[in-house]
């Protein structure tokens, strides 16, 4: 079966600095596949490499079936692949529903989202679209808000939603339960377990919980390399990880705490 | 921002509440229809009980507060501030006057003609402008506006050079030319309504979401799957179109037009109007508008002809004291770029 | 081409002499807007105080002190309004950068209107210092000296401003905040204090320029808004904050301003808008810009 989601010998350097170093992953297609690393691992920038917003120095980014490396991040956008960032970056001056209502336009049930649609008109099936992705993370009742009043913790469940709204094949979430309550991450991870198998999620997260109840594969990132990648068992059993993690786990907490 | 529908007793007609999704309980108060008409009605019956005088300076504005909502389409709504938007209404401007003069002035010939040529204008040399952002489309902006306010003034054959394009003819409506002041204006108030109206729905549409999602956030509009420069491109077409239009009332009105209308001062000016009326408003600019055409052509006079400087002063004030321009001061925010 | 040459000396020297010009007037412009992201749209307002300053008193007749005085003058006014510009604008750091473009359109506007109160509609003509106002035989063409001289002041202050900037601290500091703002901040810089100096003196090579330029383009309403288009062209193609991108793109839109005016008289525009697309398309940052970002 061909993966949903795959790269190959990815390389990106910044000036001197190696931050992806030949790093080949394959996402089976309806995996719930974990990206986990310590601080400075090149989680991020494999991140932006697969969804196009960074150009790699070498290798190739395919989605399913198709070399995706030349393509924007627009364009991989529009064959399936969508995001979550890790910096939730929404848009003031909209409210909850407008911001979902964006991406429900391009991708979905209406499926004139190519097109340009310079007058107002009412799409009903917008409407319930809007109201049932608000619903499933849990902003039913915030929808009518504008995004700069909402909560930390409800923009990055706005954010979850508008990726969902993209009609997404792959959905790719950068750190999606950073800052987030526990209740809100429950609930998070509660969404993502109920999401159809024909969405596979790639996701970086930095707290191991989460991952593990969560992924079914987990790919750990070193120094801009492949560690290990296996079953989250196989992860937890490994030493080099356990290694990777407290050897440089210690002072980095040094540096980022 | 605070959510406009809760503000009955506000004007609710911020551009940008939204399409249809995504607020049903937003309705239209009764205040507001009933303000619009009476503004629309006031405006209708004024040369029932104004000068010529008065009049013809009432038309002037009009004309200028078209073209500053064309730009509120650009500056306001998408984002993109430009020094270079009077570069389109001089376009349609020379164009329909050209038109006027050599083929005929019979409405709406010269209107379409200055409407669709500001838009190739704007299609033609927009492309480098909007795959720029900020500051740099500031720059491009500027150097395209000079560009072809110099080919204005170098273009001899079709423009007149320095002199301008005289002679124009009064536009005909059925035969008759307008050449009364008060019948000149409603021609041009008629025009100047639709085209609001025409951007007015523009802004509200799904399209006009698409935009000031751009204006607040392009790279997150790039990653939801939107290709923002032909968006982008879209809206500095249609921002040259209306321009364009507006360009061609001005040919109407002034039977004149000289490379100043399309030059830097006229852009700056027109640039000014949006800023004091409060970008994102569409009606503020037309206030702005308003406010500018009156400081230069009414106070003007009485300066020596020196209404710049005091524009200038007041450009000055705004950029310091009034963040939000005029429609801040009426307690209706405007949508600024601001981090969530 | 030595045949292609000889006839266009006269152009390709104007040429030089406007680039020359150019560079004078575009790389301050460079710098505060690549150091500060401030685009000071009031740059060709000070480059008309110089020329103004220049008419006023070389209004008596041409001499050396006169000339001389202008230009001490126009330094002082220069290093004074670039201050009081560098302060306007400081309350609106935290905002859009359009504000502050705003501000300083603003500033312009008031400049050249109370110009234009002072002396009038009529444009002016600046005189040549003595001795420099006759021509020069070059490989046989009579040439105007003043010009020639021109060339060589503008050689001169690009070699000061390019050893200012490479070789000084405040230079060192300069290049730093071009290229990474914050970090010069958190190094503990007040970047307040380099962007007075770098405003201030970028402001003193405007009005500087306005006094050179002076016997070559006179001072006249609306000079203003043409030099900062070409000044604006000259940093966009050369890249913002980048001295040697200031100097390339100064010579390159002065070969245009005037071989293109001369081999080409209708379509000069075009070039000129021509040139700027043509560099943007290739190069979107400029032909020396940096700060390309990893998104680039």
């Amino acid at each position: 079966m061909t993966p949903a989601l795959s790269c190959h010998g990815l390389r990106r350097s910044f000036g001197a600095l190696r931050a992806v170093d030949d790093v080949d992953l394959t996402v089976e297609a309806g995996a719930r596949h974990a990206l986990i690393g310590p601080n400075g691992a090149g989680k991020s920038t494999v991140f932006r490499l697969l969804s196009g917003r960074m150009r790699p120095d070498a290798g190739t980014v395919r989605l399913a079936d198709r070399d995706v490396t030349r393509l924007s991040e627009v364009a991989r956008c529009r064959l399936g692949m969508s995001q979550t960032l890790q910096h939730t970056s929404l848009f003031a001056s909209l409210t909850a529903a407008e911001t979902v209502a964006l991406a429900v336009r391009r991708h979905g049930p209406t499926g004139g989202g190519a097109r340009i649609e310079p007058w107002p008109r009412r799409h009903p099936a917008v409407d319930a679209r809007c109201a049932e992705l608000l619903a499933d993370v849990g902003l039913a009742d915030v929808a009518a808000r504008p995004v700069p009043a909402l909560s930390h913790g409800e923009r990055k469940q706005l954010e979850v939603a508008l990726a969902l709204a993209c009609a997404p094949t792959v959905l790719m979430l950068d750190e999606p339960a950073a800052g987030m309550s526990p209740a809100e991450s429950a609930r998070l991870l509660a969404l993502l377990d109920g999401l159809p198998r024909e969405v596979t999620v790639l996701f970086v997260e930095h707290d191991l919980d989460l991952v593990f109840d969560l992924a079914d594969r987990v790919t750990v990132l070193h120094l801009g390399r492949v560690l290990l990648s296996g079953t989250p068992d196989e992860v937890r059993a490994s030493d080099a990880v356990r290694e990777a993690y407290l050897g440089t786990g210690r002072r980095e907490e040094l540096f980022t705490s | 921002m605070t959510d406009v529908s809760q503000q009955a007793e506000v004007p609710d007609n911020v551009v940008g509440g939204t399409a249809s999704v995504t607020d049903p309980g937003r309705r239209r108060s009764p205040l507001t229809i009933a303000v619009v008409v009476v503004v629309v009605l006031v405006l209708a019956a004024a040369p029932l009980f104004l000068a010529p005088f008065a009049t013809t300076t009432l038309t002037r504005l009009l004309v200028f507060g078209l073209l500053a909502v064309s730009l509120d389409l650009l500056v306001g709504v998408t984002g993109l501030p430009s020094l270079g938007h009077a570069a389109y209404f001089g376009a349609g401007a020379y164009a329909a006057g050209w038109v006027s003069v050599h083929v005929t002035a019979a409405i709406p010939v010269p209107l379409l003609v200055g409407a669709v040529v500001g838009g190739v204008a704007a299609a033609a040399t927009g492309w480098v402008a909007v795959r720029s952002a900020g500051v740099y489309f500031l720059m491009l902006t500027l150097a395209i506006g000079e560009v072809l306010a110099q080919l204005a003034q170098s273009w001899d054959s079709v423009t007149g050079g320095a002199n301008g394009l005289s002679g124009i003819p009064a536009a005909r409506l059925g035969g008759e030319p307008l050449v009364n002041a008060g019948y000149l204006y409603w021609y041009v108030l008629v025009v100047g309504l639709v085209a609001f109206a025409l951007v007015w729905l523009l802004a509200r549409s799904p399209f006009g979401a698409a935009l000031r999602g751009i204006r607040d956030n392009e790279p997150r509009m790039r990653a939801i799957g939107y290709p923002t420069v032909v968006h982008k491109y879209a809206a500095f077409v249609a921002a040259g179109t209306v321009a364009g239009a507006a360009g061609s009332l001005l040919a109407a009105q002034q039977r004149l037009v000289t490379p100043s209308d399309l030059g830097f001062t006229t852009a700056a000016l027109v640039l000014l109007a949006v800023v004091i009326g409060g970008a994102g408003t569409l009606w503020g600019p037309v206030v702005g508008a308003a406010v500018v055409i009156l400081v230069r052509d009414a106070l003007g006079p009485g300066l020596g002809g020196h209404g710049e400087l005091l524009l200038g002063i007041v450009f000055v004030l705004v950029v310091y004291l009034l963040p939000r321009g005029a429609a801040g001061l009426a307690g209706l925010r405007p949508f600024r770029r601001r981090r969530p | 081409m030595t045949g292609w040459v000889a006839a266009n000396l006269i152009s390709v020297l104007n040429g030089l002499a406007i680039g020359a010009l150019l560079f004078v007037l575009a790389v301050g412009l460079s710098l505060v807007f690549g150091m500060m992201d401030v685009l000071n749209l009031a740059h060709g307002a000070l480059f008309v105080v110089g020329a103004y300053l220049a008419a006023a008193l070389t209004g008596g007749g041409a001499s050396w002190g006169a000339f001389l005085g202008a230009l001490g003058l126009a330094a002082v006014i220069g290093l004074l309004g670039g201050g009081l510009l560098s302060v306007m604008t400081e309350p609106l750091r935290r905002r859009s950068h359009l504000d502050q473009a705003l501000l300083t359109l603003g500033v312009a506007l008031i400049v050249a209107e109370l110009l234009q109160i002072v002396f009038g509609d009529d444009p002016l003509a600046v005189p040549a210092p003595p001795g420099l106002d006759g021509s020069t035989s070059v490989f046989g063409a009579a040439y105007p000296t003043y010009r020639l001289v021109l060339i060589g002041v503008g050689a001169v202050l690009a070699v000061g401003v390019w050893l200012l900037v490479e070789r000084t601290t405040l230079g060192a500091l300069v290049r730093a905040t071009v290229a990474d703002r914050d970090m010069v901040a958190a190094i503990g810089v007040d970047n307040r204090r380099v962007k007075i100096t770098v405003f201030a003196l970028g402001s003193l090579l405007a009005t500087v320029a306005g006094v050179l330029g002076g016997p070559v383009y006179g001072a006249s309403v609306g000079l203003d808004s043409t030099v900062l288009i070409l000044a604006l062209v000259v940093v966009v193609i050369g890249g913002l904050g980048s001295v040697r991108g200031a100097l390339v793109g100064a010579l390159v839109i002065g070969q245009i301003e005037s071989l293109g005016r001369a081999l080409l008289p209708d379509l000069a525009s075009f070039v000129l808008f021509g040139a700027l697309a043509l560099v943007l398309i290739v190069r979107p940052r400029g032909l020396f810009g940096g700060r390309s970002g990893a998104t680039a």
